[in-house]
């Protein structure tokens, strides 16, 4: 199947947010190209058990839907009303006030009413109030309430993939109401009659029996840090020597599989393999728990469960005595506001202390899994690292914080004091845009798929539009972040919007300033691009 | 459509009030009497219904949304309201959304020139749900002067500084007037503005008739035809005493007013309404985020499927593998 062709940004800038005459209950959807992922391929789901697997494409008329399959969606709906006050809230409340209409970042970047998160949330509920309310079984369409029927189902495929679970809109509501739990409720529903996406099924299936996302088996990971090794020696002069799967070290580290596979995700990844060199700590990867983040969380809780079950019983196997997590952002939703619910407690750990400052991560005490951004932070403001911020002079930074840590968490200052003490040319995106209101990469949860590339960049342009408005006031040229998705997302967002911003991750500007124990003069950054200044000055030592 | 029809619907029910409180006292007494004991009753047995229903529903996760700093290290300051780790910071957190709506204060205005995005202040919505929601609470206080004998000091109190501007006789209280402008605001939104009319419902508009109907009732009462407000109070305390008397001579706007109320009460647990009982609830905003520090138990996590990749399926697939990559097994 081909990808189809993104306009181009002058065209795509060019939003309508007229509203059509007729109820959006009158309007049928419409697939647009550029707006949806291919479906999942059989073998996927199979491999993790997942129901009702089959061949189907979402453009063709007939999707194959198994024949029971409304009494399977309205089962399913009435159990996560007895399972989720949430969402049983949810659909009850809503006044459809509105503030949440211009909040989301789909809604902004496409003008589709339907991406607006309260009509997101009614395609749902209407169904609710047919099925599960007394003013919507008497009223009907009165009562805002519709009949279940096949287009329904596919227009709830369409829009709950055109949403990236980032809960801006829900820091807004008066209620709190949160469009990540209704689509994430949505999408377990589509997910019990087989319509998955490929983008999202593929690293499901991948991380259950290989351990990781991308799939990558455990000789592939091990070569393939060889060659992060390697570049560190030539940076540096130093060969920093990581293990895997070792029984007995003193903790276990955790990072997104993506961190050891593409640009720029692999100099975030150096910069942690230099860091805890220089540190001299105790750690083991494993090949196993290869992967932080949880593609199962896009599907069911059940799966996210399932794949996220690795982390401690990798922990519990090796003996390790704590966690410590990588940079991403989904997977620290998962991990502060899951883990500990489904698979623990880990009482076979113990209460996670830095080896090298002592402070005891209270924040943690009960996951004993602890973000590398609280870890570094920690480290330097304990005065344990030497840093040279002037290794990073040429760039000029901004921070992008990721949804999930942003709103899910509320990690704003660890980054930002790392980022601080690593660079000295920092600006900050408005206050409009950032902290808790910070807008979605427009890729997340599992939309950052080459076929959808359209409504990525529609649903991706308000942070584009905020990085711009930084870039021409301040001249910034790099847009670092805690998220192995936007390591890979931000970096296609900003080729398609402004092509002169960078991407990385905070842990390599900081192994870019690290001043390490026994290292060469550094004239390349982590990307082995000559460091400016420095390359001359090199030349002249050679030429002595 | 759904505009005109919920107009009606209300217009309807006034004229029901209306013509039945004409018919006399039996009607009176219907209108009167009756109709307010069963919509009250509704109100509180399906109010209480819907509250318990969501209150046995678990909370599985704890899931707030964080809009502050967290609680980590000892030196970075943290966000107790915004982003509360202890009970006493969601106690202030809750207080805030629920009294002044903190939540929607922070609304904003996204607009787009020129390919630019731009963030204005809105706070016009918050303006109007704050005055519309304050105003309606005072005057539900002020009305407690029907149901106790002797009036207590704060309902005079509360009456007389709603009427401190002193404007004609009987006083006009301002609360009244802010409800019904409020109302009429809140109603231009879903009517005037496309977006918000696009995805208001019938649900919507009814309501804000209802209680504009309500208000402009009593006003009408209090200003201009002048009810015999010692013989409704009669009639408010046979209500309270199950003594059901209905005077005569109450005039027919009073049967009006008490049957758009009573049409509130018996719809409002089975509407958006209940968001009075809901914010309360609302797991993103009642609940700690400390889920790092203390375990949160979800009390159906058994019935999770419970198949996973252990280890040894791991190693089993993959053993020879890592022999050739230098990679410790478990099994040799």
């Amino acid at each position: 199947m081909a990808k189809p062709q993104t306009p181009k940004p002058e065209e795509l800038v060019k939003v309508d947010y007229g509203t059509p005459g007729k109820s959006w209950i009158d309007i049928p959807v419409e697939f647009k190209d550029g707006h949806w992922c291919f479906g999942s391929r059989p073998e996927f789901l199979e491999a993790v058990g997942m129901p009702n697997a089959r061949d189907w494409k979402p453009d063709e008329a007939d999707w194959k839907l198994p024949d029971d399959w409304k009494d399977t969606i309205l089962q399913g709906i009435k159990e996560r009303l007895e399972k989720y006050r949430s969402f049983h809230i949810f659909m009850d409340i809503c006044v459809r006030c509105g503030a949440c209409a211009d909040k989301c970042h789909f809604y902004i970047g496409s003008g589709d009413p339907k991406n607006m998160p309260v009509l997101r949330a009614e395609l749902i509920r209407s169904i609710y109030r047919k099925y599960f309310t007394p003013g919507g079984k008497v009223f009907g369409k009165f009562a805002g309430a519709r009949e279940l029927t096949e287009e329904v189902i596919k227009e709830w495929w369409y829009y709950f993939y055109q949403c990236t679970e980032c809960r801006r809109c829900s820091v807004f509501c008066p209620y709190g109401i949160d469009q990540a739990e209704i689509t994430m409720i949505g999408r377990e529903l589509l997910n019990l009659i087989g319509t998955q996406t490929g983008w999202i099924a593929g690293p499901v299936a991948n991380c259950y029996n290989k351990g990781n996302h991308l799939g990558l088996e455990p000789h592939t990971l091990s070569s393939n840090m060889e060659y992060l090794v390697d570049d560190i020696e030539e940076i540096t002069g130093i060969r920093v020597e990581p293990s895997w799967n070792r029984k007995g070290a003193e903790i276990l580290f955790v990072t997104p599989s993506g961190d050891l596979f593409g640009d720029p995700g692999t100099y975030t990844a150096m910069g942690y393999l230099m860091l805890f060199h220089e540190l001299g700590l105790d750690y083991t990867w494993s090949t196993y728990a290869s992967e932080g983040g949880n593609f199962g969380f896009f599907t069911s809780m059940d799966m996210a469960k399932r794949l996220n079950y690795k982390i401690y019983a990798e922990a519990k196997r090796l003996g390790v005595k704590w966690i410590i997590g990588g940079e991403c952002g989904h997977m620290w939703r998962v991990l502060h506001q899951y883990m500990d619910t489904w698979n623990g407690p880990a009482d076979f750990l113990e209460e996670p202390v830095s080896p090298i400052t002592g402070t005891k991560f209270e924040n943690a005490k009960s996951t004993k899994m602890v973000h590398i951004a609280e870890f570094t932070a920690d480290l330097i403001k304990h005065g344990k690292i030497k840093l040279d911020p002037s290794r990073n002079d040429h760039l000029n930074v901004t921070f992008h914080d990721s949804c999930n840590t942003a709103r899910g968490m509320g990690m704003f200052e660890e980054p930002r004091y790392i980022i601080n003490n690593v660079v000295n040319n920092f600006h900050e995106m408005s206050e409009e845009e950032s902290r808790e209101k910070t807008f979605c990469c427009g890729s997340g949860s599992g939309l950052n798929a080459g076929e959808n590339m359209e409504i990525r960049m529609r649903g991706g342009m308000p942070r584009a539009n905020a990085v711009k408005k930084v870039r021409d006031k301040h001249g910034v040229n790099m847009l670092a972040n805690i998220c192995a998705i936007d390591r890979a997302t931000l970096s296609a967002l900003m080729d398609y919007w402004t092509p002169d911003v960078g991407v990385c991750g905070a842990h390599e500007l900081l192994a870019n300033a690290l001043v390490m124990t026994g290292e060469k003069k550094r004239t390349q950054d982590l990307r082995l691009e000559d460091l400016p200044g420095m390359e001359e000055e090199a030349n002249e030592e050679g030429d002595e | 459509m759904g505009i005109l029809f919920s107009l009606l619907i209300v217009v309807g029910l006034a004229v029901v009030a209306l013509v039945g409180a004409s018919m006399g006292h039996g009607m009176q007494m219907f209108f009167g009497v009756i109709v307010p004991y069963v919509s009250l009753a509704i109100f509180i047995v399906a109010g209480i219904n819907k509250v318990v229903k969501w209150g046995r529903t678990p909370v599985p996760f704890q899931i707030p949304t964080t809009c502050g700093q967290q609680k980590s290290l000892p030196w970075i300051k943290h966000s107790p309201i915004e982003n509360p780790n202890d009970t006493w910071g969601v106690v202030r957190r809750m207080a805030l959304e629920v009294l002044l709506f903190r939540s929607l204060f922070r609304n904003l205005k996204t607009e787009i020139n020129d390919g630019k995005l731009s963030y204005g202040s809105e706070k016009l919505l918050w303006l109007a749900g704050l005055a519309f929601h304050v105003s309606f609470f005072t005057v539900v206080l002020r009305h407690l002067r029907f149901f106790i004998t002797p009036v207590p000091a704060f309902i005079n109190i509360t009456d007389s500084l709603d009427g401190f501007m002193q404007v004609g006789a009987p006083h006009l209280l301002l609360t009244g007037v802010i409800l019904v402008a409020a109302t009429a605001f809140l109603l231009y939104r879903r009517i005037g503005m496309a977006q918000i009319k696009h995805i208001s419902l019938p649900a919507d508009y009814f309501p804000l008739f209802l209680i504009i109907g309500i208000a402009l009732s009593g006003i009408v009462m209090r200003y201009v035809t002048k009810v015999d407000i010692v013989k409704v109070k009669e009639l408010t305390m046979g209500l309270l005493s199950f003594s059901f008397t209905v005077p005569s001579g109450i005039g027919v706007v009073f049967f009006i007013h008490v049957f758009l109320i009573s049409t509130l009460l018996a719809y409002f647990p089975f509407s958006k309404l209940m968001h009075l009982g809901g914010v309360f609830l609302s797991p993103t905003r009642n609940m700690p985020n400390n889920s790092r520090e203390k375990r949160h138990i979800n009390p159906w996590n058994d019935t999770f499927g419970t198949e996973v990749h252990t280890y040894a399926h791991y190693e089993d697939a993959f053993r020879e593998k890592m022999k050739d990559a230098g990679l410790p097994v478990e099994k040799e």
